[in-house]
């Protein structure tokens, strides 16, 4: 009697492990809607790998929409749940506002990095003079009332040439990004500048421009090169550092670098469509994040895995807690511990 | 022979020379808008002219492959959004402008609504975004499907199909309804027989020329919620929706999914392609720009064929 119980819990327990590997195999055919939006920063990452998924899920339907990372999670808390998004990228981590809108609406949600990324400061490259700026100048331009108008007013030595700002506009996460990384205070910043949600419109207008600083996503410095100079940043150590994938990746271009990152509701982690589309997103997230096409820097392969299992393990939350100090790594948010 | 009282000098040279600058002017400007659209056409046409091919108009977007990237769903998109917007608009914008021209007594009231609707013209479309967004996606319950965007694009044009078919009700000769009363028509068989039939053209150039704005609009479209990446069209394949469910089955489920899928048209996608940071992806935007430049002269095309085709059927 016993050798039978033992083995019908031998079966139980095959049976039990069926569906994990199924998991394991992922090749069930799924079918379903997956609504991913938010940061056009982060736009390109999910747009790569809807195309790749669908090779592996002819029939699940994956949308991309690019409503900027605060228009995304505007999506994302819907107070209608029909439409809410399911995933949503952000190029900065979420606001406590955003946060209070989780909280009204119910919508629990997983926070991942994904990438890398770097703000490009650039002038134009007829413009000998400026090869670096610090981080102290950056904000003497950028801050509120800031009342420099002339090159020669930045930094003793210039020339006396009018300054033309070019940045991106209220709704950018990059703007977000920038003025908390530079002026100290999210979205403090002068307003007599070219402001556009377009960086096509930012590379043009510097251009264009002898007198022009302009700052805006890395990804949009290397296909004009050649119509622009790249600035150096000196975070006060008097060592510019211009941003590269070497830079950006290993954290010395500061505070420039930044991570990007998706935040999956934890109701859509549910369906089987959007499980494999992140886990798929995950498994090949390195070949995904530094294509030629999408060209952001990959985190090193030990945050995929600690994001992996924030995923499967659907740890909920942001591990950016409003009164957390800003100075900590990613590593040390994350608890990731990196080889040397 | 004295000279006529006012002084009066006939200056037959001088007035023809004034008109003739008059009459060169005039070409010279109009000259200015041709000139502008030929030049935008070849622009359109040297950047976008390479990227049109059969895999152009057939495959879906791509990011990573952009030299196999195409507009296929994009145009599913826009003809789906054409197919709705003429369903819901044409027969609001035609019956109100029916009931204003021809029922409607002259008093405050019609002459209020007459204004409004002049106004509405005037709005700009990201306001019937708005309102799209309010009515049809959260109200209505559509959500961010290709039918809200019909709809809030049928917003868009009612008001000039309203005036467009106003001015050509009012331009049927009067002698026409007298005579079809007279004989004892009634009054809806006056309009239904001659009237309608009268104004056709002018309605359908009205409807024509408000479409074409209609289609070219992206920020309407984005503010309901339209995607910039989606690789199959609303409702996916027909055909092979057909194929595995039967012919009423399989169109049934197809229409029901259609009507819920995300959605992208041609303007969406152009936007997206000319926000991205690389020049191939320009090239693509502009190729998609020809494709909306031939959606749109065939639509015209199209309105001037079936306005041919009624001219010679009334009179023969």
């Amino acid at each position: 009697m016993s050798s039978s119980g033992g083995l019908r819990r031998f079966w139980i327990a095959a049976i039990g492990l069926l569906p994990l590997a199924g998991v394991a195999m992922a090749k069930e055919p799924l079918s379903g809607k997956v609504a991913v939006d938010g940061s056009s920063t982060v736009a390109p990452i999910m747009k790569a790998t809807a195309e790749l998924f669908r090779a592996e899920q002819p029939r699940v339907t994956v949308t991309v929409g690019v409503s900027g990372t605060g228009g995304g999670f505007k999506k994302f808390f819907e107070a209608t749940p029909e439409l809410r998004t399911d995933i949503t990228g952000a190029s900065r981590p979420i606001k406590p506002t955003e946060l209070s809108k989780s909280a009204e609406t119910g919508v629990r949600f997983i926070e991942l990095p994904i990438a890398f990324d770097g703000i490009a400061v650039v002038v134009n490259p007829k413009n000998t003079f400026c090869d670096s700026l610090t981080v102290a100048e950056l904000r003497a331009i950028w801050a509120p009332g800031s009342t420099i108008q002339n090159w020669k007013d930045i930094r003793p030595g210039f020339p006396d040439m009018p300054l033309k700002l070019y940045g991106p506009g209220h709704d950018s996460g990059t703007f977000d990004y920038f003025t908390e990384a530079i002026v100290g205070t999210e979205r403090h910043s002068r307003n007599d500048f070219t402001a556009n949600e377009d960086d096509n419109v930012l590379v043009r207008g510097v251009e264009g421009d002898m007198g022009a600083l302009g700052y805006f996503g890395f990804a949009y410095y290397h296909p004009n090169a050649a119509k622009l100079k790249l600035l150096g940043i000196d975070a006060g150590d008097g060592k510019p550092v211009k941003p590269c994938h070497e830079t950006i990746g290993d954290g010395s271009y500061r505070p420039l670098g930044r991570p990007l990152f998706i935040y999956v509701s934890a109701d859509a982690a549910q369906r089987p469509a959007v499980k494999a589309l992140v886990e798929f997103l995950y498994a090949n997230a390195k070949k995904i994040v530094e294509h030629r096409r999408v060209n952001y820097v990959a985190l090193p392969d030990e945050f995929y895995k600690v994001a992996l299992q924030r995923f499967r393990e659907q740890v909920l939350g942001t591990v950016y807690a409003p009164d957390a100090p800003r100075t900590s790594t990613l590593a040390e948010l994350y608890g990731v511990t990196q080889r040397k | 022979m004295n000279a006529p009282p006012g002084g009066y000098r006939p200056a037959i040279g001088r007035r023809r020379i004034v008109g003739r600058l008059g009459l060169s002017a005039f070409v010279a400007l109009s000259l200015v808008a041709l000139v502008a659209l030929g030049a935008l056409i070849v622009q359109v046409v040297q950047q976008g002219g390479g990227v049109i091919s059969r895999t152009f108009l057939s495959n879906p977007p791509s990011i990573l492959e952009p030299e196999t990237a195409g507009v296929y769903v994009a145009i599913i998109g826009t003809l789906w959004l054409i197919v709705l917007t003429v369903l819901a608009a044409v027969p609001l914008g035609v019956g109100a402008a029916v009931w204003l021209e021809e029922y409607a007594p002259r008093n405050r009231l019609t002459r209020f609504i007459h204004l409004n609707i002049s106004n509405l013209a005037g709005v700009p479309s990201i306001v019937y975004g708005l309102l799209g967004l309010a009515i049809f996606v959260r109200s209505l319950q559509m959500g961010r499907s290709v039918l809200a965007g019909g709809f809030t694009l049928a917003l868009l044009v009612v008001p000039v199909i309203i005036i467009a078919t106003r001015e050509a009700l009012a331009a049927v000769p009067p002698s026409i309804r007298h005579a079809s009363l007279a004989l004892g028509a009634t009054r809806w068989q006056t309009i239904r027989h001659h009237v309608l039939p009268a104004a056709l053209p002018g309605i359908l150039t009205g409807v024509i020329l408000s479409l074409s704005r209609a289609i070219g609009e992206a920020a309407p479209l984005i503010l309901i919620g339209a995607v910039s990446y989606v690789a199959a069209p609303p409702g996916g394949s027909l055909i092979e929706t057909v194929g595995e469910r039967g012919a009423i089955d399989g169109a049934w489920l197809w229409l029901r999914a259609a009507m819920n899928d995300g959605f992208t048209a041609l303007p969406v996608q152009i936007y997206g392609w000319i926000g991205e940071p690389d020049e191939i992806f320009h090239a693509l935007a502009a190729g998609g720009i020809l494709v909306l430049l031939v959606v749109l002269f065939s639509m015209n095309a199209l309105a001037i064929g079936i306005r041919a085709w009624q001219q010679r059927h009334r009179h023969s």
